[in-house]
């Protein structure tokens, strides 16, 4: 039996603009395009087929109001698809995300290809409103749809020698016009130790807002490890690989100076170019103070007892 | 090239007006996004008031002249706004955070030494400075222009994430333009 837990998100059918209004509204906002008072864009976003939704229950809460879906979905760091925030919403219209497979291997006792399909009936789907934090010093707080990544290494039963976790992103420039470029080496890859790929909080999401992750957010599936800055969740995951030793990771191949394996958000860490002890959440005017770990030192900050995180950045 | 402030100040009032950041066109981070544009017309009216000179010697046109001064001056005017706006919205107008932050990150001290180079050359543009100084006094202190130039183009590659063309793209049009003043002036006739 399929129950359905509303989400808090989703607009009831009272709550529903009526047609009329809709259309009304679309007429005016066209008229504004006409005269030159709103850029296109704003035209064609109205257009966007809704996409799927995802029923879920909601697990964790972050306490705080969540960044508006138009902003989650035109504020992206996704340089498969260029280097302006908003080139990942306008370019990844091309990357297609069915049909997709998760080859999940290396170190494990059932290695195997799972179908983003089944992927999605797999285990319980959960809702969790995670804070999201960027190396860029912004943020934003999502609520996620997903599964714990744990829950998927278990299934394929890690071997006793695996002790990270290497994620790979799609490579295929004819989706992902930014990869004909150098700006980094493709396909992006991506790591976690093992005891952090394990940690409760480490999610798998396939949708944001109650519905499927919009392509420019990493569709169809992506990592999600909030205490870590946004680089860390890599996107559009092909692959995920049990290994023995610590993976190469992305930006940490493109300035090892600049962007450790960890990259634990750490306000007394500065980056060459930004300072971190302080961010700007989207859709406020002033920053505001970064927290350890993101906020989630009471969960995570064990698994980097007497660990140097200065050095460890 | 009042034009691209006039249009930022259009979008501000949008959002004063209730409009999202986002329909507003300065995308969902609309400080990150003036700060950046600000930036980019300052350099590029740096970049102009700089390519006078050398084209005025590559064809003769001595109309070019007159347009030295002004695109020199709405360099430093796109300058000011844009380490104002940065220094009151990303910095919460405290001193010491700037002050923290020139320290800390190489590109921000190089852009703040942009606009100290800048400043005094803005102070000194007018006629009444030139006589006061003397023509070789005066035009001593504007070569100040191209270590600002330079300062400049590496406070921009520095500034973007990974390997990004853009900056560079820039880096390589004042090394065209300061390489062209190498060139033994022939033509030009004053």
């Amino acid at each position: 039996m399929l129950i359905r837990n509303p989400n808090p998100h989703h607009p009831t059918e009272a709550e529903a603009t009526a047609e009329g209004h809709y259309w009304n509204r679309r007429a005016i906002v066209a008229g504004m395009v006409g005269v030159g008072l709103l850029p296109s864009s704003v035209l064609s976003a109205g257009e966007e087929p809704a996409l799927a939704r995802l029923v879920a229950k909601r697990t964790r809460d972050a306490g705080e109001p969540a960044t508006s879906y138009e902003n989650v979905k035109h504020y992206n760091n996704f340089y498969e698809f260029g280097f302006g925030k908003e080139d990942p919403s306008r370019n990844a219209g091309r990357l297609r995300t069915h049909p997709w497979t998760v080859k999940v291997d290396g170190l494990v006792a059932k290695p195997g290809v799972v179908d983003i399909d089944r992927l999605t009936r797999l285990f319980p789907l959960e809702e969790r409103v995670y804070r999201h934090r960027c190396v860029e010093a912004w943020s934003m707080v999502i609520p996620w749809t997903g599964f714990p990544l744990a829950a998927l290494l278990k299934m394929v039963e890690p071997l006793s020698n695996a002790r990270y976790v290497a994620f790979e992103t799609l490579h295929d420039p004819s989706q992902m016009p930014g990869q004909r470029t150098r700006s980094l080496q493709w396909p992006y890859v991506e790591g976690l130790r093992m005891d952090e790929a394990m940690h409760p909080l480490t999610f798998m999401a396939l949708g944001l807002y109650g519905r499927v992750l919009p392509n420019q957010n990493g569709a169809p599936l992506r990592l999600v490890v909030p205490w870590k800055y946004g680089f860390k969740s890599i996107k559009s995951i092909v692959r995920i690989r049990l290994v023995d030793r610590q993976p190469p990771t992305s930006w940490n191949l493109t300035a090892p100076d600049e962007y450790g394996f960890f990259a634990n958000v750490n306000p007394a860490v500065d980056h060459p170019r930004w300072t971190q002890s302080r961010e700007r959440r989207i859709g406020d005017w002033l920053p505001r103070r970064t927290l350890p770990f993101n906020g989630y030192a009471d969960d995570v900050a064990g698994l980097y007892r007497g660990m140097n995180l200065v050095r460890n950045f | 090239m009042a034009l691209p402030l006039a249009i930022l100040v259009g979008r501000w009032l949008m959002m004063a007006g209730g409009v999202s950041p986002l329909d507003a066109g300065l995308t969902a981070e609309p400080v990150a996004e003036t700060i950046n544009r600000l930036g980019l017309w300052a350099l590029r009216a740096l970049w102009l008031a700089l390519a006078i000179t050398p084209l005025r010697r590559l064809t003769g046109w001595a109309w070019l002249a007159p347009w030295r001064r002004p695109l020199g001056l709405w360099a430093f005017a796109y300058g000011c706004i844009h380490l104002l706006v940065y220094f009151v919205l990303d910095q919460g107008a405290a001193f010491d955070l700037l002050w923290a932050d020139v320290v800390k990150h190489r590109f921000i001290l190089l852009g703040m030494a942009t606009w100290l180079m800048l400043l005094p050359l803005a102070l000194t543009s007018t006629r009444a400075s030139i006589r006061r100084l003397g023509g070789r006094r005066w035009q001593a202190l504007h070569r100040l222009v191209y270590p600002a130039g330079g300062a400049a183009a590496i406070h921009f590659i520095l500034r973007v994430k990974g390997f990004q063309i853009e900056p560079w793209i820039y880096a390589g049009l004042l090394l065209t333009l300061l390489g062209m003043r190498m060139v033994p002036r022939r033509r030009i006739k004053v």
